[in-house]
């Protein structure tokens, strides 16, 4: 036993491993009270694990540098997990294929509103140019973003931070959304939560149907390609 | 199990090799997705292939556990928001509205265009 209790916290506040279980174990009771409330839209596991986490960080006095040391190896999977969309991809190819064209219309049409949606917004909105530019790619997946908007030389950390709140927002309008408007068409409902809400959307359309989930994977990551090539574009034609 | 996320890994990896050689505006991790595809879809064409990861659901199971803890993943990046204490106070509100109203727009705007375009299709490939 250490003589003194603090001198053991500020040893474990230092290392990964005490982040690193704080992100794990956080998340493993914000999935199990999810689980519980039948997936209920607002018992959103990002959304919560998002704020505990970070109401103990700054409680703790604990850097996000210092946080990250820890939880950079659940950051890191985003990477493989990508590449792992190709699995449910090739699972259902004969569905995908049958939709190949409302998918390439659909790609189109969503990349374009929400980039151009979101510059025009946040211009109207009177938001400083350093963060229209760095909202402009929040509608693909995090690793992706931040490399379009250290690109545009905007700030990548609120990028992320932008591209995480977009999907759990859309993770938690897009059920109650589509059943209001009536859409039944699982592969239409999952390809428009994961061009609008990429992994986070994703995520979700998995936890509410395996055919939406699959949709929704092939349009985050077709997303991807897209808005990389769109966002420069669009971010020259629209903002000031 | 080990040598399934050495697959996927190794698919990466090759995505991000590509990426940088050729200079492509491509995440590398998407090249990596197109070549696992290619990978099981050649494995099916091909029984040479068929071995290691690419057999007996290997590849198959280690990806499908990555996917099932898909959102445990974002959290790193969402907890950063405590570095932008200092903005959420000054534009905390109009951000999330522009956020907000974008999301929505676009989850409409994509979910009609890909009705539209089904209907469409189905309608064009009854009418000869």
């Amino acid at each position: 036993m250490s003589e003194n209790p603090f001198s053991l916290w500020v040893y474990l506040s230092q290392s990964p491993l005490l982040w690193l279980t704080v992100t794990l174990l956080v998340y493993a009771i914000a999935d199990a009270v999810s689980l519980k409330t039948h997936r209920h839209p607002f018992a959103n596991p990002v959304l919560h694990s998002m704020w505990i986490i970070g109401a103990f960080l700054l409680l703790t006095g604990t850097s996000y540098t210092t946080y990250f040391g820890g939880a950079q190896f659940v950051h890191f999977l985003l990477g493989p997990a990508t590449v792992a969309l190709a699995v449910p991809l090739y699972e259902n190819r004969k569905v995908v294929a049958a939709a190949v064209l409302p998918m390439l219309a659909a790609l189109v049409a969503g990349s374009v509103t929400a980039v151009a949606s979101v510059v025009l917004l946040a211009e109207a909105a009177g938001l400083p140019r350093a963060v229209v530019l760095s909202l402009a790619p929040k509608s693909v997946t995090a690793g992706v973003a931040m490399g379009i908007s250290e690109s545009l030389h905007a700030d990548p950390s609120l990028t992320a931070v932008a591209v995480v709140l977009t999907g759990i927002m859309g993770a938690i309008i897009v059920t109650p959304l589509m059943n209001r408007m009536g859409i039944t068409d699982f592969r239409a409902r999952g390809f428009a939560v994961g061009i609008a809400a990429h992994g986070i959307g994703t995520a979700r359309a998995f936890q509410v149907d395996a055919v939406a989930g699959v949709f929704a994977g092939i349009a985050m990551s077709l997303n991807a390609l897209v808005t990389s090539l769109l966002v420069p574009l669009a971010v020259t034609l629209l903002a000031r | 199990m080990i040598a399934s996320l050495s697959l996927i890994l190794l698919c990466q990896l090759a995505g991000e090799v590509v990426v940088r050689g050729l200079i492509l505006p491509v995440p590398g991790p998407v090249i990596g997705l197109m070549l696992l595809l290619l990978l099981l879809l050649a494995r099916d064409r091909f029984a040479v292939l068929a071995r290691g990861p690419l057999q007996g659901d290997g590849v198959e199971n280690a990806s499908r556990g990555l996917l099932a803890n898909l959102s445990l993943l974002f959290v790193p990046a969402g907890v950063g928001v405590v570095q932008k204490l200092d903005l959420v106070a000054a534009h905390g509100i109009a951000i999330a509205a522009v956020l907000a109203i974008s999301v929505v727009v676009t989850l409409l705007v994509t979910v009609a265009t890909f009705l539209v375009a089904s209907r469409l299709m189905a309608r064009g490939r009854r009418a000869p």
